[in-house]
Formats: structure tokens, C-alpha cells, sequence
């Protein structure tokens, strides 16, 4: 039995059946690591004695004969812009290179106190800005499918981890795409929750109105039951959500007969011709398992963009105004005063996508602009999350393409920013809105080299649990490989 | 091109970026198509519209401030332990206020 092409439910039945230990659950992930890893390069850094010390408190319970927690020696890989105690955390970026975190994230205290073993740190791209992870400070990660080819972004190195079984599950960060992007490239499932629903103490911010933690697994039972440790209120966050957190597990089988799925035009529309036949063959899936399929429009899908990139470059210029070169992080050697030690530490220590996205938002929020690109995205952003309350009136869930174009050829885009941001077209309104998505694998491209193509589903904001059964029965119906 | 060189050094100051000058020889056409692609907002009639800071949900109750009640905290060297220069027990920094 390989030990690293896994399910949770399979590690807890070996582990409960005593034909496995978690340490050899977690030994194996570590192995396969030191080989495999060296192509894809999805880990910046690696934690083994943490993982395997929390593997032998899984064995000792385990010995002991105590209750097993419902994520006892999963192995997991934690992005690198979460925080992890006493663990390096250096959001891919020279600047927070030694950076050294003093406390956990609330969903990584949450996964460790349930039994994971958190194997290491993922790549990104730097500050999560970006849509291949070829934006990290460090080096690039390269898709398992190809390796010739992006993993997608930014949490690329989660979502390349998960593919690659270098990983059973990963948490990621999603503020425009950020995890169900790098999901459809790399194959995998991954999912956002509704903005609020997983607590962000602890996730280093790029846009706090945006940002989310998420999971990704190799199945929507794993998705789902990673999302139900991490989700709910936290008092270190005042902007989670103080609202029930329902038993997503419990729900996966419920029959979706019935069910209406609407299919807006505004996204199919010009759609590559790879993408949408998988797309097409997803929604004849669903007819066939007896949802009722329904043509519906967001009228403002095209304004996405443009509101997307505005705001979150705003937040982000002030959220990334911290890094001075005073408290923590890299401090430039050479400067003549405070303020010139400010500007060569930023100068020295960030990479150039973050800091057109610091220009673009300092622009964008700078006296004179404030009102023709601020406020005016804020009033779209209105428009955008209303296009999606209405649409929810008639439908249950939204299916669309994950990703416009299937993974791209590492370099392919890196000179041209505007493209790069253009391709995040079909996630970037879920996150404006606010509502939950997933995005889940549905078949390859026809043609050579076979690339995964992703699905995203929608629903209403806290409907998570309708999001995980309508992606589990696609998965069981086979949707996962289309033809 | 709407965006001058000028304008890119002065944002530059305004975030406090150091940019070489091929830096703003490089940002200069990349931040003027996006801005120039952000325009596109400009097709919509917003003026009713009332703007969004904020993902909102009806909740029962969202009690976004908790009690403020004192709990641990970092020690001192914790909270000292990623500085860049580490002095005794503050973050050093460069001479701010000259002698006369």
C-alpha cells in the first residue's frame, strides 16, 4: 500500500485497524519528499521533527487505546503566508526571509489540535499576489502534470503538494482565486469558504477584505473535512463569522435531484475551446444526476477585473506598509537616515509584482484618484455581489470554468502583468462577493500533454454544505474524469 | 500614455519604494495598461450605487469586539525576536531627531 496516495478516511482506517502507525504515515510523506519534491519544489521549507513528534502522540493515544481526533496523522502542508509557531513563515518574499513565527494561525492551531502533522511550508507567489507562484522570492514551482508548466497561483505549492501526494491535504490562502486556481491546474480540489467562515489570525494579510483560508484534498470528503476543523467563530478575528458551522461530512450523500443549477452565459461566452468542452460534459452531468439546469446571467461578470484589481491593490499598499525594516524582516545594510532606510529596505526586500501592486494601489488611493478608482470599485463591487444574491433567488449552486485557459508554460506570462491578472477572470467575482466557492477537477484537455481542467461551483454565502454535496456527487458520478 | 514618469516616481515616494531607473522605465507602460484597463468601470452608472468596504451577512448576532478582557501575551523577547537590529529590550533604529 503506497501511504502517500491516500484519503483521510483511509489513513484513520489503518491507523484504527493497526496497519499503519502515523509515523509511518508521516515517514513515507517525508521520503517521497526527498525525491519528488526535487522537481516539483512545492515545500520552501520543511518541518519533520514537528510532524513526526505529532505523529508519536497519535501512535501513543493510539497505544493507549484513547479516542483517535478526526484528523489524526493527516499529513498536511501549511502555505507559507500562515503561521505556524516557531516555524519559518516568509510569505515567499527576501523580505521575511528569517522571519520566524511567534504564534499559530487559529486554523493551523485548529488542524494540529485535531490530529494533523503539518510536514512543512508551501511555495507562493510572493505576498499571495499572483497567479503561478512564479512570483516567489525563492524559486518556482513546477505543476506535476508538466513540469514544464505552472502550477497555478498563488498557493501553487499547496495545490502542486496535493497533486503530487507530497501531501494528504494543504491549507492555502484565497483572495482572488488564490486556491481553487492552482486546484484546477494542478488537479485537485480546492475550496474557498464564505468570507468570514475560517478565521484569518494568523494569515499574513495582502487584502483583509478579500482574504480567506481554504483547504485543498484529493477528494471533496477530505476538502470538507478540513474545512469543518478550521471553519467557525474565532474572538481573534473580529471579522469571522459568528454563525453555525454545519456538519458538511454528514451531508455529502444527501441525493441532488432536483437541484437547480444555473450555468451564466457570461462565462462561457469565447471560452477556450479545450475548457468548455469539459465544461459542456460537466453540465450534461449534472442533468443526467437530475439537477435541473438553468441559463442564467451576471450581467456585471466584465467589470470583475478591474474592481478586483483595484481593490485589492488598495488594501494591500496599506497592509504592506508594515514592512519597514524596524520590527521584523529584512533591513537594508546601506542607508543614510530613517527614511532612506525605509526605502531601500522595501526596495531590497520586495519583488517587483508587489511592488506594482503597492504603485497601483497607492495610486489608485492617492488624493485626486480616490474617488475615480476607490470608490467607484467599491460601488461596483455593490453591483457585482448583487448580480450573485439575485442569481440565487432562482438557482441553488453556479457552475463555471475555474480558470479561463488551461496551466500555462512557466515564463510564458511574466512580462506581461495585465495578462497574468486577466486570467483570473472567473474567481475573482466569488471573492468580491463574498459567497463560497470550490473548484473540483473535471477531465483533461484533448490534446497533448492531457492538462487538468478545473470546475468551480458557487452557492449562497454560508451554504458550504450545499457547495460540498453538489462537488460530491459530480466526484462520485465520475465527473472527476471526464472524457 | 496617461501616466508620466513623473508620476510614477512621485508614487513611488508616496509608498516609500526605492525604484531604480529601469524600475520606472519598466512600470511605467505595465501600470498605465492597467490603469487604463480599470476605466472600464467608468461604462457604469454608479451614482446610486452605495459602496461596498465590507463582505455583509445577515447574522443573529455578530459580536465583532470581544470582551476586552487581559489574556497572555507575548514576553518581551518573543515580541523582540524577529527584530532586524535587537537592542536590549526595544527595535533600534536609525537617529530620527539630530543634536543640535
Amino acid at each position: 500500500m503506497d501511504l502517500t496516495a491516500v484519503t483521510i478516511p483511509e489513513i484513520r482506517q489503518g491507523l484504527l485497524e493497526r496497519q499503519v502507525s502515523a509515523e509511518e504515515v508521516v515517514r513515507a510523506h517525508l521520503d517521497r519528499i526527498a525525491t519528488r519534491d526535487q522537481e516539483v519544489r512545492a515545500y520552501l521549507s520543511l518541518s519533520p521533527e514537528r510532524a513526526l513528534e505529532q505523529a508519536r502522540k497519535i501512535d501513543r493515544k493510539m497505544a493507549a487505546g484513547q479516542a483517535l481526533p478526526p484528523l489524526a496523522g493527516v499529513p498536511v502542508a501549511v502555505k507559507d503566508v500562515i503561521l505556524t509557531r516557531g516555524l519559518k513563515t516568509t510569505c515567499a518574499s527576501r523580505i521575511l526571509e528569517n522571519y520566524v513565527a511567534p504564534y499559530n494561525a487559529t486554523a493551523v492551531e485548529r488542524l494540529e489540535a485535531a490530529g494533523a502533522c503539518v510536514l512543512g511550508k508551501t511555495n507562493c507567489d510572493e505576498f499571495a499576489m499572483g497567479s503561478s507562484t512564479e512570483n516567489s522570492g525563492f524559486f518556482p514551482t513546477h505543476n506535476p502534470h508538466d513540469l514544464t508548466r505552472v502550477p497555478g497561483g498563488s498557493s501553487g505549492g499547496s495545490g502542486a503538494a496535493v497533486a503530487a501526494n507530497l501531501a494528504t491535504v494543504a491549507l492555502g490562502s484565497d483572495t482572488g482565486g488564490s486556491i481553487r486556481q492552482p486546484a484546477a491546474f494542478c488537479g485537485v480540489v480546492g475550496m474557498m469558504g464564505t468570507y468570514g467562515r475560517v478565521s484569518r489570525y494568523g494569515l499574513v494579510a495582502f487584502a483583509s477584505s478579500l482574504d480567506h483560508i481554504g483547504p485543498f484534498g484529493r477528494s471533496v470528503r477530505d476538502v470538507a473535512l478540513v474545512l469543518q476543523t478550521i471553519a467557525g467563530r474565532d474572538p481573534m478575528d473580529s471579522t469571522s463569522a459568528d454563525v453555525p458551522v454545519a456538519d458538511y461530512v454528514a451531508g455529502l450523500d444527501q441525493d441532488v435531484r432536483g437541484l437547480r443549477v444555473g450555468v451564466p452565459k457570461e462565462y462561457l461566452a469565447g471560452l477556450n475551446a479545450e475548457i468548455g468542452d469539459n465544461i459542456q460534459k460537466a453540465i450534461d452531468l449534472f442533468a443526467k444526476l437530475g439537477c435541473k439546469i438553468e441559463n442564467i446571467s451576471l450581467p456585471h461578470t466584465a467589470y470583475a477585473i478591474g474592481c478586483y484589481y483595484i481593490i485589492c491593490t488598495a488594501e494591500a499598499s496599506s497592509n504592506l506598509a508594515r514592512y519597514d525594516g524596524v520590527r521584523y524582516g529584512y533591513r537594508s545594510r546601506k542607508y543614510s537616515d530613517l527614511r532612506d532606510m525605509y526605502r531601500q529596505t522595501r526596495d531590497q526586500g520586495f519583488g517587483a509584482e508587489v511592488k506594482r501592486r503597492i504603485m497601483l494601489g497607492t495610486y489608485v488611493l492617492s488624493s485626486g484618484y480616490y474617488d475615480a478608482y476607490y470608490l467607484k470599485a467599491q460601488k461596483v463591487r455593490t453591483l457585482i455581489a448583487r448580480d450573485f444574491i439575485e442569481a440565487f433567488d432562482d438557482v441553488d449552486v453556479i457552475v463555471t470554468p475555474t480558470s479561463p485557459i488551461p496551466p500555462f508554460k512557466l515564463g510564458e506570462k511574466m512580462d506581461d502583468p495585465l495578462q497574468m491578472y486577466l486570467a483570473d477572470i472567473y474567481t475573482v467575482n466569488a471573492s468580491l462577493a463574498g459567497i463560497p466557492g470550490i473548484s473540483v477537477p473535471c477531465g483533461k484537455t484533448k490534446s497533448e500533454p492531457h492538462l487538468p481542467v478545473g470546475m468551480q461551483i458557487f452557492a449562497k454565502h454560508f451554504d458550504e454544505a450545499r457547495l460540498l454535496q453538489v462537488a460530491h456527487a459530480f466526484e462520485k458520478a465520475g465527473g472527476f474524469a471526464i472524457a | 500614455m496617461a501616466l508620466t514618469e513623473k508620476d510614477v516616481r512621485y508614487v513611488a515616494a508616496l509608498a516609500h519604494l526605492e525604484l531604480a531607473e529601469d524600475e520606472v522605465k519598466k512600470f511605467l507602460p505595465q501600470l498605465d495598461s492597467i490603469l487604463e484597463y480599470m476605466q472600464k468601470l467608468n461604462e457604469l452608472d454608479t451614482t446610486a450605487v452605495e459602496p461596498m468596504a465590507q463582505v455583509t451577512y445577515p447574522a443573529a448576532e455578530n459580536p465583532a469586539l470581544r470582551e476586552d478582557r487581559p489574556g497572555p501575551s507575548f514576553r518581551q523577547e518573543e515580541a523582540l525576536g524577529n527584530a532586524p537590529e535587537p537592542a536590549a529590550s526595544y527595535f533600534k533604529v536609525p537617529r530620527v531627531i539630530e543634536r543640535e
